[in-house]
């Protein structure tokens, strides 16, 4: 197998690897996104990231969602064929005003990251009855 | 004669996109073509991804599987090629208005030709946060081992 990449950890703890994170580009997770009369879901593919690394925003109208991933390393570990190459998740979207961003709800379960979104209660479809 | 019609480059869209070619180079996304990778290899951006690690003890091999099974995976070791097959279903919501569907769905199937010498006998896999984390320790005979001077 051709080397690909070189990285061998000194000292194999997560601080080494979190600061070399900061540095790398982030990933863009796939995503599902679809809407129903309640709300827009998004569902991200964020392997490796638990809770407490999961970090999602809403900064103004736009959805941050942004996740560190950590997998078990041993010392002195040397990488042979690398597909995944940064340990950072990050994606954004602006949120339409008739989105509720109050009452978003997450969960992530096996590095899939399910967000809800509702509508507004004003903002969701209506029957406009046709008098006549 | 093409390149003159179709390959016209706007000034600023040119230099945008040899900046893109740059960077995809920066980050190895074109490994495809500047690097010679294992026979068995799959394109880069398939479902699941997989990073192989080792040590003097054990190769480790990672395959990034969220919301999979891992009961539902056939996983085996054959002739030291590491064989991972299973299969991620995500139906689609009828009543919904499908913007992005960017998420892999349907059976996967991944294998990497691992070095001569390790154990088949000594594999350990465990699932969590949806990384599936397999070691397979190498041959005793095959570790590096101090040799004491008398």
């Amino acid at each position: 197998m051709a080397t690909q990449q070189n990285i061998t950890q000194e000292n194999g703890t997560q601080a080494a690897a979190q600061a070399g994170a900061l540095r790398e580009s982030a990933m863009r997770p796939p995503v599902d996104i679809f809407e129903t009369a309640e709300g827009i879901t998004l569902i991200a593919d964020m392997p490796g990231v638990s809770r407490e690394h999961l970090n999602l925003q809403v900064e103004g109208n736009t959805l941050v969602l942004e996740g560190t991933l950590q997998f078990d390393m041993a010392q002195h570990m040397e990488a042979l064929y690398a597909d995944v190459r940064s340990t950072l998740y990050r994606c954004s979207f602006v949120l339409s005003p008739e989105l509720d961003t109050g009452r978003i709800e997450a969960l992530l379960k096996d590095g899939v990251l399910a967000v809800r979104i509702p509508k507004r209660p004003e903002a969701r479809p209506r029957r406009i009855e046709v008098r006549g | 004669m093409y390149e003159q019609l179709w390959g016209y480059q706007h000034p600023v869209s040119g230099q945008i996109r040899r900046l893109e070619q740059e960077l995809d180079e920066l980050f190895g996304r074109n490994t495809s073509l500047t690097g010679t990778r294992d026979i068995r290899s799959l394109p880069t951006g398939t479902f699941p991804a997989l990073n192989v690690a080792s040590t003097a003890e054990a190769i480790t091999v990672y395959l990034f599987a969220p919301g999979v099974d891992p009961k539902q995976l056939d996983l085996a070791l054959q002739q030291n090629v590491l064989s991972i097959s299973g299969e991620r279903e995500i139906p689609p919501d009828e009543h919904a208005t499908y913007y992005r569907r960017e998420r892999f769905s349907g059976p996967f199937r991944r294998a990497v030709s691992l070095p001569e010498e390790v154990d088949a006998e000594r594999v350990d896999a465990k699932y969590h946060n949806g990384i599936l984390t397999i070691k397979v320790d190498r041959r005793q005979a095959a570790r590096p081992r101090q040799i004491e001077v008398r």
